[in-house]
């Protein structure tokens, strides 16, 4: 058999190949020749295929056959043979094959080799793929080299424990005798490896950061020597001295320094002299004050320090290399909670890099943008901020949008220049803006009472421009159905009024419901407006015809919200002002994030309303003509509902159905809302009860069952008044006995309207583990006609349903 | 994980976390997508999964080192110059090919200067000779035998 192709040959050959099928060819037929040899069990040539194998391999062809080849490679005695076998090892090898185990005797017997070279490849391979078998079995073998005089060895040895603390941290514990003098070496190598080591034992385990604190002093003044001696040739880099030992100890000291005041203070000179001492000119002398400045923010450091950490930082926003900047930026992102104040005073070069063609910088400086955005500032940063919005790339967009409204909200200096900001947005990235916010932005909107007019009209001029944004054009229609009142009579204070006719509003509104850009989220929100506007315009042929028009639509969601409306012109005309009036002013008891969900019928999303009859219902509704047909069959006047006050957060969902988040005020309302959730509720049964009545005051109380945990009553309170003044200030307190754990949320308001014009509601929620008939002490506090009125009673007619 | 690549071939890679073969070649794809995509005026730095991606143009070889969040950028770029210092000298004025058909000792010279994604020695001279000494001794084993060879005994 010829002797087998040498290494060079065969990537020469591949590298002719002129598709990747003729080098596939060659490969497959020199692996072929490989393992026919490798049966043969050719000692000679071993070598020589393996690492033909391994160059095949980085092609990304397969070579676990060579596997075993590698194990006698590290066996034999030739030192050539050793080094690609443990370099195969290494590239082919891992913890996953049982195979490497095999490995373990042959590393074994390598560690204690004559020539250090051949303990150097052991050490090697174990320090970097060794399996946390092998470490165990080993790690005496390289607790002995630990403590070696050879320092060749001894770098190599303390890396190596790294590893095998990594693997099996367990085994740390061995390793602390052999610690002892490691910092009393010269050899650098030594050193670095042993600051590894130390910091590798530090961050694992406390007991050892306790121990090692002592080493502070040597620490600082190692790194003292390195600064303050001359030139040493063999470890400068443009002039510092070792500066990847200087950033390990650096480093050290940081995770030493922590929460220790003493510590701490005995590395203060020292990273003073560090921060000012080293030279900028270069990356390498950027990349050890970058280590200082973090090492400064984590420890103990006095303010001084502090300063000088973030004057760097400042300083490095300043260099032309971005990833100077960039670092600077990341940094200072994680400092601006902690040293505001400091971080404030850079923030016009923070602005600046908002223009930065790095796409890392930029996102960077949004960031820190935003966290600087304070109520002195905010009229400067926003209009940067929305020039950036502008001209930014649209990955940035959502995340810009969201956070510009988020700072409008907390500083904005005036309603004006709020709603300004809202329109800005809307207009320039409408499309970006999360769906989320669109509840968000028209809670905002009807809290600013006085600007509604200013805020239809220019929202109306908006949509007259440009109705491809969804968000812009769904808060857009659903001010109009909720203010189109006040865009025709032109009242507009803010700026000048704009003349528009009722059919020019219907004609944009329909023009909506027609469009192909209009998703169907919005159409179902300009079908709502179109309806609102019917009580507020005289138009109303016109809008009845629509919505009949839209009785028939093939969106199934169009359809039935123009059924249900449909059925309000028809059957509950007398109903229909009420239930279209106009919204109160929504409390928001939480801006973001999880929100207390009152009745959740098992899913996520908050509830919309659902009414609660006092009758019991028990007829289960299965189409929304059917529910309206049950408060048809009464006639009584507008049942109050009970609302459940939830924050105003949560998804879309919410406002598709109506467009309306029914927060606040109890209304004499109804709200059409979304069916299945109602016959859920209509199914639990459990008969309302009046809980107090007396001198004109009377509480009713309504239950549910809370899903998912059905220990939990949900009782909502309404309280009427039906003497002929209102009673202001009204509190409503309730105890419950010990076994009982009682929560109660936010009450609708806290006037209760006279003759029975209205009801306050609140929600209470009950856990009752253990089942016991429900008693509850109420306090009553309110003002009534000049005097405060306060009233005790008990509550023990709860009926067994609610407890049972 | 370390690496050096050229216009889409993996040159070399080290990888000091044990990965699965498949999801070797996925990351590696990925990365080279990402990095190959990237403009010379770009910061060296990404983020890439829940690494910090430090990368290095010289010449046709792209440098890159992935590293943790809590790791130094900036010295990283110091430790990628090193080692194409140490392919310098040991090479003689590296260039690609060198590091294509000699891929192995690139290899040995890794695993002399980085362990465990660590520095072994900061000096350079100290790595070099390390790699000098062995080289020698790999040569007293190869020589006897071509002699013999020569000599048609082998």
């Amino acid at each position: 058999m010829p002797a087998p192709i040498r290494l060079r040959e065969l990537i020469r050959t591949i590298r002719t190949a002129r598709t990747q099928a003729e080098e596939r060819e060659m490969i497959q037929k020199e692996c072929a020749a490989i393992r026919s040899s490798f049966r043969e069990e050719d000692n000679t040539y071993r070598c020589r295929n393996v690492a033909k194998l391994l160059y095949m391999h980085m092609l990304g062809y397969p070579a676990h056959f060579g596997q075993l080849e590698c194990l006698k490679l590290i066996a034999s005695q030739k030192f050539t043979d050793k080094r690609i076998g443990y370099l195969g090892a290494m590239l082919l090898l891992d913890e996953r094959q049982d195979v490497h185990l095999l490995m373990t005797n042959c590393i074994k017997n390598d560690l204690n080799h004559s020539t250090q070279y051949v303990q150097g490849l052991a050490l090697c391979t174990l320090g970097c793929m060794g399996s946390s078998e092998m470490c165990r079995d080993l790690a005496g073998e390289v607790e002995k080299l630990l403590k070696t005089s050879n320092s060749y060895l001894r770098k190599k040895a303390a890396l190596c424990a790294v590893h095998v603390i990594r693997k099996v941290p367990e085994l740390m514990e061995m390793f602390l005798p052999a610690t002892k003098n490691l910092l009393s070496e010269k050899n650098h190598g030594v050193l670095h490896t042993s600051v590894v080591l130390l910091t590798e034992m530090c961050e694992r385990s406390p007991d050892m950061l306790a121990h090692f604190r002592k080493l502070v002093p040597q620490l600082v003044r190692i790194l003292k020597n390195l600064i303050m001696s001359g030139y040493s040739p063999e470890h400068d880099v443009s002039g510092i001295s070792d500066p990847f030992l200087q950033v390990r100890i650096l480093r050290l000291l940081r995770i030493l320094g922590k929460g220790d005041d003493d510590s701490s203070e005995a590395m203060n000179d020292i990273l003073a002299q560090v921060a000012t001492n080293t030279e900028t000119s270069k990356n390498v002398g950027n990349a050890i004050l970058y280590e200082t400045v973090l090492t400064i923010m984590d420890i103990k450091s006095e303010s001084g320090l502090r300063v000088l950490a973030i004057n760097i930082l400042g300083r490095f926003l300043l260099n032309n290399d971005k990833n100077i900047r960039y670092v600077a930026l990341t940094s200072l992102l994680k400092t601006v909670q902690t040293d505001h104040n400091a971080v404030q005073r850079h923030r016009s070069t923070i602005v600046d890099c908002l223009k930065d063609l790095d796409v890392s910088i930029k996102r960077r400086a949004m960031e820190l943008s935003f966290a600087l955005v304070n109520g002195n500032n905010i009229r400067g940063m926003m209009k940067e901020l929305l020039y950036f919005l502008d001209s930014c790339d649209p990955e940035f967009k959502a995340d810009c949008a969201s956070g510009v409204f988020l700072a409008a909200e907390k500083y904005a200096p005036s309603k004006r220049w709020h709603i300004d900001t809202i329109m800005r947005v809307l207009t320039t990235a409408g499309s970006y803006v999360r769906d989320d916010s669109v509840p968000n932005l028209i809670q905002l909107i009807t809290n600013s009472v006085e600007m509604h007019a200013y805020t239809v009209q220019r929202l109306y001029k908006a949509l007259l421009d440009d109705i491809s944004q969804q968000p812009l054009v769904q808060v857009a229609s659903w001010c109009i159905g909720e203010y189109g009142d006040l865009l025709i009579s032109g009242q507009c204070e803010e700026e000048e009024p704009i003349q528009v006719t009722e059919d020019e509003v219907l004609d944009v509104l329909e023009g909506l419901l027609v469009s192909n850009l209009s998703s169907p989220v919005t159409r179902g929100y300009s079908l709502t407006a179109i309806m609102k506007l019917s009580t507020r315009f005289s138009s109303v042929n016109r809008i009845k015809k629509v919505v009949s028009i839209y009785g028939s639509s093939i969106d199934v969601e169009l359809q039935q919200r123009a059924v249900e409306y449909n059925a309000l012109f028809k059957k509950y005309d007398h109903m229909r002002p009420a239930l279209l009036e106009r919204m109160p002013i929504m409390e928001k008891t939480a801006s973001n994030g999880p929100t207390e969900i009152v009745q959740t019928n098992g899913e996520a999303e908050p509830s919309v309303v659902e009414p609660k009859h006092p009758p019991p219902v028990g007829q289960p509704a299965s189409q929304g003509n059917d529910l309206l047909d049950l408060l048809g069959g009464n006639d009584v006047p507008v049942i109050p509902t009970t609302m459940p006050t939830k924050p105003a957060s949560a998804g879309g969902e919410l406002l598709d159905l109506l467009g309306d988040l029914s927060l606040g005020l109890s209304l004499m309302a109804f709200y059409l809302f979304d069916l299945s959730k109602t016959v859920n509720f209509l199914s639990i049964g459990i008969p309302p009860m009046t809980a107090y009545n007396k001198n004109g005051l009377k509480i009713d109380f309504t239950f549910e069952r809370a899903n998912p945990n059905p220990n939990v009553a949900v009782i909502t309170i309404h309280a009427s008044n039906s003497t002929e003044a209102d009673m202001t200030d009204f509190v409503f307190q309730a105890a419950v006995p010990k076994t009982f754990q009682l929560q109660l949320l936010s009450p609708s308001s806290n006037v209760v309207p006279a003759l029975n014009q209205g009801t306050v509601t609140q929600v209470i929620r009950v856990l009752n583990q253990q089942k016991q008939q429900l008693r509850m002490r109420i306090k009553l506090t309110y003002i009534h006609k000049g005097s405060a009125v306060q009233d005790l009673a008990e509550v023990n007619n709860f009926p067994p349903q609610s407890w049972q | 994980l370390k690496n050096a690549r050229s216009s889409g071939k993996l040159r070399l890679q080290k990888w000091y976390t044990a990965t699965a073969e498949r999801d070797k070649k996925k990351m590696v794809r990925e990365l080279m997508q990402i990095v190959l995509a990237r403009k010379p005026k770009m910061c060296s730095f990404l983020e890439w999964r829940d690494l910090k991606i430090v990368y290095k143009r010289y010449a046709s070889l792209y440098f890159c080192c992935a590293i943790e969040e809590q790791d130094n950028e900036l010295i990283t770029l110091e430790v990628i110059h090193r080692f194409v210092e140490l392919l310098d000298k040991y090479f003689g004025s590296v260039c690609e090919l060198d590091i294509i058909f000699n891929f192995e000792k690139a290899y040995f010279i890794l695993d002399e200067f980085l362990m465990g994604g660590e520095i072994q020695d900061t000096s350079k001279k100290s790595v070099l000779k390390a790699i000098e000494q062995a080289d020698l001794l790999q040569e007293e084993d190869e020589s006897p035998r071509s002699v013999l060879e020569e000599m048609g005994l082998a």
